[in-house]
């Protein structure tokens, strides 16, 4: 039968504060953070009719527990979505909800599904990296993978090594500003209107309100540069120039565009295409590298018409090795406009939806800019990138855009 | 205050949290009563837990808060004060600053400049609800287990100003309900919607995000985007609403539980009263009641149901329990069939019942059927667990159906050697470990077992009509049954949900004994030549759920003859026939007419010339009950006194403020008259010596 692919946009994305692993969400389960976006998801888009939601998709890293149970079908059950709303998990670690939104993204373009949320969530207080992981032998055996593949920071003085352009100097003058540019716009107001408070228990203090992001701190290149390198004697990677441990979940509509236009749904973004791709494992911190580049071929794209970037910076090390790689000077105004990871926290399967939510509220803001992508490393050695249209645009041509964003 | 102080106080402790809410330039006081268990051991409130709350709101007010909230742990908000407390208050000045205390405290949060808010995220009773009712606004979770005032139930009041605020929030009709109808209807409680919809609370939100959404409800209260309506009291009808109130517990009470006439009256001051002097009016009524011996005994009968009823006395060890996969019902009569969907629903595994032919059974499944049927239109009940149900209820007239089972039940006629009968054609058919179960109401089940090859797998399980409302089981012991074959009859009476008395081989057992040997005494009043009306009504100062006409017509007087007949052959000197009683049986008329007696019954009867008055009848009853209950112990019927006034409770629904029966055998001074003793020492169910 002939088919016509739908344009996919997406809708809304929200997330709940991120925390610091023992920290304010210590005594809150993980399922609990992830069902708090959803139906927050749903509240503020009331035109849309639960039951039209066709799909929930749902990531984390460490299925376990109160990460496991299919978690996309659970959570929606308690989320209370109807019962005949489906739902599934979907793992690619960090870019565990980027694959949430490309693959329910795919659907909606085939027609499969009108609607969709897709979303992530990462306890690493609950489930701390690694937790009952069970690698094949063979991995060391037959040398498939460096061992070191396995722990990321490790991964990111691995990459340090390919790339001694990069200074330790330079990754904390990378972190540093994202703190700043994170408190700015923490200041001016970026960030509130998509965060979903989440009351939190403490058995000893009582009920309270997660309100912000409990990971940003004030620091300076002083501060920075006395931080240890847990990952290598006199390596480079530290707990400033890294995202931390985090708590957090988040979750985004997704729509093929006519219907959102039915149902008066708003259109942040539209989806233009996606690229995945595997690097060596030892270097995952280099995947976003291919996956961009893939991702801009299949959108016929390059790298110049994109006028807003938002590159999760899980290590300096690796968004500093992308902008190199592509051009672009560490302090870019079009890169991450509001902090990154490094500031706000990297709950590993929930990050990609922030990063889409946030693109999506500078697109609002810079009618200017036509392209604009969203990108990450991901463990295991992979690159995802998810290229995006503005709704808002008002140009008439690329040219007018890349002007517009310089 | 020292003088409170209850050194086993759980103190439920009120922390306070200064929270940052979007919308707000100022913090929010949260408090969070958590007496740091789950929610099996509820947040209740004694001195220590108000001192407590009394600090929280000192320290919230210190920090100029936007606003000061009050919430629960998980599932629990407050299910009202801590009456572990009560037994230890032992003069009147102690009573009223209980009172006073709660009073004083709650009162800051309706005094409160700063907006209060209670945030009902669980099951609020009693002075848990008080505290909500005292802040300004309240939001209610969809998912609270409950709410209610149940105090009355217990012989107290809502006295922390529950009687003045709930009318003047709700109206009267609504709050008379609460107070006081709910609390006597089987203590029956609100669900959110319910409490609601009444206005209790301002909104209902759901579960999932309750406290978020209550925060953000109380931004929006305080900055004046949401405006809270709540419709005006009608004061005009509050005097007739009171009226019929009364009437209707003089009819049901006839003045027997001071707890319910003292609420009424604090309810009628709530009308035009100060609200001060209202709670004053509630310390001195608390104070009343506190310092009283029905509610000594109403806590001691909570007790009793709350954890004697959950950990049955001389039960053998649950661990010997052998699973119950299958179940017989032998008959497939009314009894078999509502015993059939009993089993079937609580215990999820097939129940087939059996009859002479086939038209029975087929007659006893479709009972089942339809009351499936029912309870699903009445939406009682899933189609899942209906269909599941369909299929687990089947007949036959061949007994070989019984050849898997592991509990047997018969329900066939009361006749000794009929059972017998039953039992050694069951023998040949079931696996020698099946446990054969006996209904009967009376006969003795060591002889039902005698001639059996296994006599230790029979056990009487005694229910009461109606078999899915009543609580109590008594499960008996005859004297060959061994602990494996009875630790699974508790085993299954559990999973029935059924309370469960362990009750030695004794004719009649306990609460049809009892209540033979009292209603033989009416009867020897009326056959003595008392007007029926005169002994009919001579028990209605103890406020027993029905007077014993009304009581006798419901069992149904063959039975009552019947159970009679046992109990005479037993002890003839204590257990009369009662001729008039024969004759009722035998004509078969109903005793009652539109609830007066019935006068072709009135006109059976054949009586003597030396009638009673009413106080010797009730005098004469009491007496029989205190002998009856003594022989019984001294006889091991039961363990203790303790499990006598448990059956009583459960299975013929007499009132906690009786404590049962035994509390008030003892206060009344019959015990000791009686028997030369009490039943209970001074201070378990009565006020400390």
């Amino acid at each position: 039968m002939p088919r016509e692919v739908r344009d996919v946009v997406f809708v809304d994305g929200v997330r709940t504060p991120f925390g610091k692993a023992g920290g304010m969400y210590a005594n809150t389960r993980a399922d609990d953070l992830v069902i708090r976006c959803i139906r927050e998801l749903l509240r503020r888009n009331p035109q849309l009719p639960p039951e039209r939601v066709d799909e929930v998709a749902i990531a984390a890293t460490t299925q376990i527990g109160d990460q496991g149970l299919t978690l996309g079908r659970t959570a929606a059950l308690l989320a209370g979505l109807p019962k005949t709303v489906p739902g599934y998990s979907i793992d690619r670690m960090c870019a565990g909800a980027m694959t949430a939104v490309t693959t329910v993204a795919g659907g909606i373009a085939m027609g499969a599904y009108d609607v969709a949320i897709a979303g992530g969530v990462e306890h690493m207080g609950r489930h701390p990296m690694g937790e009952g992981v069970d690698p094949n032998p063979r991995i060391i055996a037959e040398k498939l993978v460096d061992p070191s593949a396995l722990v990321m920071g490790s991964t990111a003085e691995n990459l340090h090594d390919r790339v001694p352009h990069i200074t330790k100097q330079r990754t904390d003058a990378f972190a540093l500003a994202s703190q700043q540019k994170t408190a700015k716009a923490y200041a001016n107001g970026k960030f509130q209107a998509d965060l979903v408070a989440v009351a939190v228990r403490d058995p000893e203090a009582g009920w309270g309100l997660a309100t912000v992001d409990e990971a940003p701190r004030e620091t300076s290149m002083e501060k920075l540069g006395t931080l240890k390198t847990p990952f290598r004697p006199h390596g480079r990677v530290t707990a400033g120039n890294a995202a931390g441990l985090n708590d957090g979940a988040t979750a985004s509509l997704l729509a093929a565009e006519d219907v959102a236009r039915e149902l008066g749904l708003p259109i942040g973004m539209r989806l233009v295409s996606y690229g995945f791709v595997g690097v060596e494992p030892e270097i995952m911190g280099i995947g976003p590298v291919p996956s961009t580049e893939k991702a801009l071929k299949i959108a016929g794209l390059t790298i110049d018409d994109i006028g807003l970037f938002e590159l999760n910076e899980a290590f300096a090390v690796q968004v500093l090795a992308f902008l190199d790689h592509f051009g672009i000077a560490d302090d870019d105004p079009r890169v991450n406009q509001w902090g990154g990871a490094i500031a706000m926290g990297h709950p590993l399967a929930s990050s990609g939806v922030r990063l889409m939510t946030q693109l999506s509220r500078q697109f609002a803001e810079h009618p200017e800019v036509r392209y604009g992508l969203t990108a990450m490393c991901i463990g295991i050695g992979m690159g995802g990138t998810v290229i995006w249209e503005n709704p808002a645009w008002t140009g008439s041509s690329q040219q007018s855009q890349r002007e517009g964003a310089k | 205050m020292s003088t409170l102080e209850n050194p086993n106080e759980v103190v439920t402790k009120s922390l306070l949290r200064l929270v940052t809410v979007p919308g707000l330039d100022k913090p929010a006081a949260l408090i969070t009563l958590d007496n740091g268990f789950d929610h099996k051991k509820p947040n209740s409130l004694g001195p220590a837990g108000l001192a407590s709350l009394d600090n929280a709101i000192t320290e919230a007010l210190a920090a100029n808060p936007a606003f000061i909230a009050v919430t629960g742990k998980p599932y629990i908000f407050c299910v009202g004060a801590d009456v572990t407390g009560i037994p230890l208050v032992t003069d009147r000045a102690q009573a009223v600053e209980l009172g006073r205390l709660g009073h004083r405290v709650f009162a800051r949060l309706r005094g409160s400049a700063v907006p209060t808010f209670a945030f009902v995220n669980g099951a609020a009773m009693g002075g848990g609800l008080e505290l909500a009712l005292h802040c300004h606004y309240r939001t209610i979770s969809g998912g609270a287990a409950a709410l209610a005032l149940p105090e009355v139930s217990l012989g107290l009041v809502p006295g922390w100003g529950g009687t003045q605020l709930l009318p003047n929030l709700i109206g009267i009709p609504a709050a008379t309900q609460v107070i006081i109808q709910n609390p006597l209807m089987q203590n029956k409680m609100l669900k959110p919607k319910q409490a609601a919809e009444m206005g209790i609370a301002d909104v209902l939100f759901e579960p999932a995000d309750f406290l978020e959404r209550s925060l953000e409800w109380a931004v929006g209260v305080v900055r004046g985007e949401i405006t809270v309506a709540r419709p005006e009291v009608d004061k005009d009808m509050w005097d007739g609403v009171l009226f019929f109130a009364k009437q209707t517990l003089d009819q049901r009470l006839h003045g027997a539980v001071p707890a319910a006439y003292k609420a009424l009256e604090l309810l009628g001051l709530a009308k035009d009263a100060p609200f001060e002097q209202g709670t004053a009016a509630e310390d001195e009524a608390l104070a009343d009641l506190v310092m009283s011996e029905e509610l000594r005994s109403g806590l001691y009968a909570f007790d009793l149901v709350q954890r004697r009823a959950k950990r049955p006395a001389g039960a053998p060890s649950p661990g010997l329990a052998r699973d119950v996969h299958k179940v017989g019902i032998v008959g497939a009569g009314l009894m078999a069939s509502q015993l059939a969907l009993l089993f079937a629903r609580r215990l999820q595994v097939p129940v087939v019942l059996t009859d002479l032919d086939q038209a029975r059974v087929d007659k006893g499944v479709a009972y089942v059927h339809k009351e499936i049927e029912k309870a699903v239109s009445k939406g009682r009940m899933d189609k899942g667990t209906a269909a599941k149900l369909y299929g687990l209820v089947s007949g036959s007239v061949d007994k070989s159906v019984f050849a898997d089972a592991d509990f047997v039940i018969e329900a066939v006629f009361e006749d000794l050697n009929v059972k017998k009968q039953v039992w050694a054609e069951l023998e040949k058919i079931v696996k020698p470990e099946a446990i054969l179960a006996t209904n009967t109401s009376s006969l003795s089940v060591t002889e039902m077992a005698a001639d059996l090859e296994h006599p230790e797998r029979v056990v009487g399980f005694h229910f009461f009509n109606p078999v899915a409302v009543l609580p109590l089981l008594e499960i008996v012991r005859g004297e060959r049954t061994d602990d494996a074959s009875l630790a699974t009859a508790f085993a299954v009476g559990k999973s029935l949900r059924k309370s469960c008395v362990l009750v030695k081989d004794a004719p009649a057992f306990v609460v049809n004994r009892l209540l033979t040997r009292f209603l033989g005494e009416i009867f020897a009043a009326v056959d003595a030549g008392t007007p029926p009306e005169v002994a009919d009504s001579a028990l209605d100062p103890l406020g027993l759920p029905m007077r014993p006409l009304a009581l006798l017509q419901l069992v149904g007087p063959a039975v009552a003859h019947h159970v009679g007949g046992t109990l005479h052959a037993a002890f003839p000197d204590r257990f009369g026939v009662s001729e008039n009683l024969k004759r009722i049986a035998e004509a078969g008329k109903p005793i009652m007419v539109d609830d007066a007696v019935n006068p072709e019954v009135v006109a059976l009867l054949q009586v003597g010339n030396a009638p009673l008055t009413a106080d010797e009848v009730r005098q004469r009853a009491l007496d029989a009950l205190a002998r009856e209950i003594r022989l019984m112990l001294d006889e091991g019927v039961v363990a203790e006194a303790q499990d006598i006034d448990l059956c009583m409770i459960l299975g013929a629904g007499w009132p906690f403020h009786l404590g049962g029966v035994t509390p008030y055998l003892d206060r009344t001074g019959t015990s000791e008259s009686v028997t030369g003793h009490r039943f209970l020492p001074r201070g378990v169910a009565s006020f400390p010596a």
